[in-house]
């Protein structure tokens, strides 16, 4: 029986297994000088691990008695946050080996993250939830003060810290009462108690969980953190964060609102409802008078958020296929525009502020084009493909009745393409002047932002076939 | 051929695609590749769109040439064209070539320059010949990347805001239509064009937040749809965006703009508003035929007082689109033949007039009227040229502006007699501040010194003018050639418009009351 168990959960356990292997032997060894080493090796694996799981799996399987749920829902976000942590990886190693960063914690470090991201959306049990949610939270907190002697990063890593632990507390809470009033900790026990009508101790429970996945993905009003986090840590660290983690958030939360509490529906949309109307027009508004790139990506990404729990307030299997959709094409769009943010530098030295871009079309005119298609992306203005993602949770909202939302939505959409025209209006129409940006860059970063925007132009054809799998996977989740 | 419509659709496109990936280098020579390269791409889309006037059945009320295939999300990859949109194609495709001549005299970034237009006029073309809401809405509002580039990177001094204001503007119109056009897919289930001009969205009364909505879903939807093409005509009051963006673009930006952008508009009331939401449409007319009266009326009296002459022009624009709507929404036949042929006449005279500006702005580098007078003097032609397109811009007889005018008025004059009584002393005030810029401009004595030196047009802006002048007296003296080719479908929206109308004639009535 443990031996089933087991098979399930090999791709965890080899890279669990790897990371500490890794760590004890680079102590012993090399250090430092194996980071850059380290970091490929740790993205190589991830794609493999991505592939394996990608290719491999069928159908549901359970282990260790439903703690651990194996099915095409898990599947799909793994292969997601797995490939998203690879990427991340591979652009982060000559950025943090340039700067003296590069320590060889920090591949194992997201390796651990990564492992806890895979617990999370395989969760069947409040207890493993708890536990791949702490570990990745762990490892973050860690790799955000990774810039040990800048006070900025600091206290990055601090505050993420002190409010990652609040949110705990509040999700802790929330499952002490569940499980209080449910009588067990398993989802598909949860599921059996609430019946039809959810008794009140479930609803506080419900409630203060979905405070907790607020946290996590940096909803409006539990946002508060995100600016400050984005700004503080080293760039690489930040665009893992907005990638990767909010993935396995997401995916979790879904799983916890239609796996546990499925019968309910109408209890938790409008509070999804709520948070997702808050955070599109908070996340749209905060971002006007930001300077600083990686604030904007913060608001941005909080915006984001908004539209994907927009997917997941309807309710419906449809709702969570939009939701996974627009994971995807967020996480590309959001590689890409980091990968141009990492290859922003003046005499070598990084620069964050949006107008250090004045005319760069004008010395890179390739970069700057794909980074044009990007920012349009992120507006949602068709034929890109940061549109559909739009069109998908809008299609869902109509679907679930939540018309008012979906025109919100809209609206906020409008007022959030402002800032992202405005980076366009630096890039193409800004004025000459003396101080700009250094040409080139490294081949890596080059990479990914050209594959990045080249995917956002031709996926219209078909969004490379995502929608099938994602179709597939929701039909796993919601029953 | 069957897929004719995709070719001609992605020539462009492809043209910009070898510009962009082959042609390099910032010399003169890599210049004068883009702009031949340009020209030629656009010029064949031309000539080969003349197949689809050539084949196209004007008998056959129905989509012809449709190509279909499967997209995702349910949706289709779908195009045809109707009597209806033919010609629009066709005006686009004309234009197009114009503009690329016009621009000869762009000297920065000419091969981005001449990409934004190429894939323009990819997305116009596919606005005119989608039959699939969200591949409309791709083309719709994908057209706003390339026009809010050239507007920003090549336009005047006042670019960016007149850009930023452009972009926000039409956006915000039309993701409210994105919302309705979701709610259609909801509601029918399908996003096939041809099947939801058949589908009856409901038109019973409710009431939102306690305000009672008379046509119900319907008028909703309407009101959605409203914003979008409203912006995009652009109706009074919402037309604020336009003059800013016609001043600041350049020529050829300000030409696209007028000629087919606009028209998107007008053409999206009859693709969408007239037949989907006859309900909706029909407890709207009242006060979009008033709004037209005014912007008639209004926009005129604004034109009167411009010293810019580009924005003089933009609000005669606005004017002229007044007809348009009014026409659309008297909802006859006479009224709609009207609006279709004052957008085409409009594109091919506004699109001129503007060329008119630019001939002169290339010189002068100025657009003050203040800054000309007594031009007759030194350039006999352009005073040639120039007064027909006045006099077109007017409404003379014997000029294609006349007829579009005249047969909205008397499709008005059928529904809405004090409407048609406002709407026409609007015919008066265009001559008035059509024939007092020609005055100041190009009768008087050459007194300016910098006026001295000017030259006559050269034979490359004739040539651009040539096709102008040929289509706006042949369709002036001849206007069968555009109403035998709409007539029959026109006729059959009227119909279907009436047939539905009064299949849910009860629920208004009862409604109103």
């Amino acid at each position: 029986m443990i031996q089933a168990d087991l098979t399930i959960i090999i791709p965890e356990i080899v890279i669990a297994v790897y990371a500490m292997v890794a760590l004890v032997g680079a102590v012993y060894t090399g250090k430092d000088e194996l980071a850059g080493v380290l970091t490929w090796v740790t993205a190589g694996l991830f794609v493999l691990t991505g592939f394996w799981i990608g290719t491999s799996g069928e159908g549901t399987n359970l282990a260790f008695g439903g703690m651990f749920v194996d099915d095409g829902f898990a599947r799909f976000a793994k292969v997601l946050l797995l490939l998203s942590a690879a990427a991340v990886l591979m652009m982060s190693q000559g950025y943090m080996a340039a700067r003296g960063i590069l320590r060889f914690e920090y591949p194992l470090l997201i390796a651990l993250a990564v492992v806890g991201m895979m617990m999370m959306v395989s969760a069947g049990d409040l207890m493993s939830l708890y536990m791949g949610l702490e570990l990745q939270s762990l490892a973050l907190y860690v790799v955000a003060s990774i810039r040990r002697d800048s006070v900025k990063s600091t206290e990055a890593g601090l505050k993420y810290f002190v409010l990652g632990a609040l949110s705990s507390g509040l999700l802790l809470y929330g499952a002490s009462l569940t499980y209080g009033y449910a009588g067990t900790t398993l989802f598909a026990g949860i599921i059996q108690a609430t019946g039809d009508e959810v008794s009140l101790g479930l609803l506080f429970g419900l409630v203060f969980m979905a405070c907790g996945f607020a946290f996590k993905v940096s909803a409006v009003p539990f946002h508060m953190w995100t600016p400050d986090v984005y700004e503080g840590s080293p760039t690489p660290v930040t665009a893992f964060f907005a990638t990767a983690p909010k993935v396995a958030a997401m995916a979790l939360f879904a799983r916890l609102l239609h796996d546990a509490f499925g019968s309910v529906v109408s209890d938790w949309q409008q509070i999804l409802a709520f948070l997702s109307f808050l955070s599109m027009f908070l996340g749209a508004i905060g971002a006007i008078g930001q300077k600083n790139f990686k604030r904007l990506m913060a608001y941005s990404s909080i915006a984001h958020m908004g539209y994907a729990l927009m997917g997941l307030a309807s309710g419906t299997v449809f709702g969570v296929q939009a939701m996974l959709i627009y994971m995807a094409i967020y996480v590309t769009m959001n590689v890409g525009t980091f990968a141009f943010i990492l290859s922003m530098e003046k005499d070598g030295q990084p620069v964050v502020s949006i107008d250090s871009l004045h005319l760069y079309s004008r010395r890179e005119p390739g970069r700057a084009l794909a980074m044009l298609i990007l920012l349009f992306s992120l507006a949602g203005v068709p034929p890109l493909v940061g549109f559909f993602g739009k069109l998908y949770v809008l299609r869902a909202a109509v679907e679930g009745d939540l018309v008012w939302l979906a025109v919100a939505g809209v609206i906020a959409s409008v007022i959030g393409a402002f800032y992202y025209l405005r980076i366009v209006y630096y890039m193409y129409f800004g004025e000459e002047r003396d101080d700009q940006l250094d040409k080139g860059g490294s081949p890596v970063l080059y990479g990914f932002l050209m594959v990045s925007a080249a995917a956002m132009l031709i996926g219209v054809v078909n969004l490379f076939g995502i929608e099938a799998v994602a179709e597939a996977a929701a039909a796993t989740l919601v029953n | 051929m069957d897929n004719l419509l995709s070719i001609v659709t992605f020539i462009p496109a492809l043209g910009a695609l070898i510009l962009g990936v082959f042609l390099r280098g910032e010399d003169e020579a890599a210049n004068r590749n883009a702009k031949w390269l340009a020209l030629i791409a656009t010029s064949a889309t031309f000539l080969i769109s003349l197949f689809i006037l050539a084949q196209f059945d004007p008998a056959d009320t129905g989509f012809q040439f449709v190509e279909e295939g499967d997209w995702l999300l349910g949706l289709k990859y779908k195009m045809g064209v109707d009597g209806i949109s033919v010609l629009f194609v066709l005006l686009t495709t004309f234009i197009m070539p114009l503009c690329i001549a016009a621009s000869w005299n762009i000297e920065t970034r000419v091969k981005e320059y001449m990409i934004a237009f190429l894939v323009l006029e990819t997305l116009m073309l596919g606005v005119f010949m989608a039959l699939d809401l969200v591949l409309f809405y791709l083309f719709f509002e994908a057209g706003l990347i390339p026009m809010f580039l050239i507007i920003g990177i090549w336009g005047g001094k006042n670019r960016i805001y007149a850009s930023f204001k452009f972009f926000l503007y039409t956006f915000i119109g039309s993701v409210l239509m994105l919302v309705a056009m979701v709610a259609m897919f909801q509601q029918a289930g399908t996003t096939d064009i041809p099947t939801l001009m058949n589908h009856e969205f409901g038109s019973e009364s409710f009431a939102v937040l306690g305000i009672h909505v008379v046509g119900g879903v319907q008028t909703l939807m309407f009101l959605a749809f409203f914003a979008s093409f409203a912006v995009k005509m652009p109706m009074w009051p919402v037309h604020t965006w336009l003059p800013d963006a016609h001043v600041q673009a350049p020529t050829a930006g300000s030409v696209v703009l007028a000629a087919i952008l606009l028209k998107m508009g007008g053409y999206g009331f009859l693709r969408f508003s007239l037949p989907m939401f006859p309900v909706g449409s029909e407890v709207m007319a009242p006060l979009i035929l008033w709004m037209s009266a005014i912007a008639i009326v209004y926009t005129s009296l604004v034109a009167l007082v411009q010293e810019d002459m580009k924005k003089l022009i933009a609000y005669s624009s606005v004017a002229h689109m007044g007809y348009v709507t009014m026409g659309i929404f008297a909802a006859n036949q006479q009224g709609i033949d009207g609006a279709i042929f004052q957008m085409l006449s409009h594109g091919f005279i506004s699109g001129a007039l503007f060329l008119c500006v630019g001939v002169i702005y290339d010189r002068m580098h100025t657009r003050e009227i203040e800054a000309y007078g007594g031009l007759v003097n030194r350039m006999p032609a352009y005073a040639l040229i120039f007064m027909l397109f006045t006099m077109a811009n007017v409404g003379l007889p014997g000029t294609s502006g006349f007829v579009g005018e005249f047969l909205t008025l008397v499709g008005i004059f059928q529904v809405n007699t004090w409407v048609a009584l406002v709407a026409t002393s609007g015919v008066i005030l265009s001559a008035s501040y059509a024939l007092w810029l020609y005055r100041r401009v190009v009768f008087g004595d050459l007194i300016k010194e910098s006026l001295r030196t000017i030259t006559d047009m050269s034979g490359r802006e004739r040539a651009i003018f040539a096709p102008l002048v040929v289509m706006t007296l042949l369709l002036g003296v001849y206007p069968a050639l555009v109403t035998d080719i709409i007539g029959p479908s026109v006729e059959a929206l009227v119909s279907n418009y009436q047939t539905a109308l009064a299949a849910s004639g009860d629920a208004i009535q009862v409604a109103g009351h």
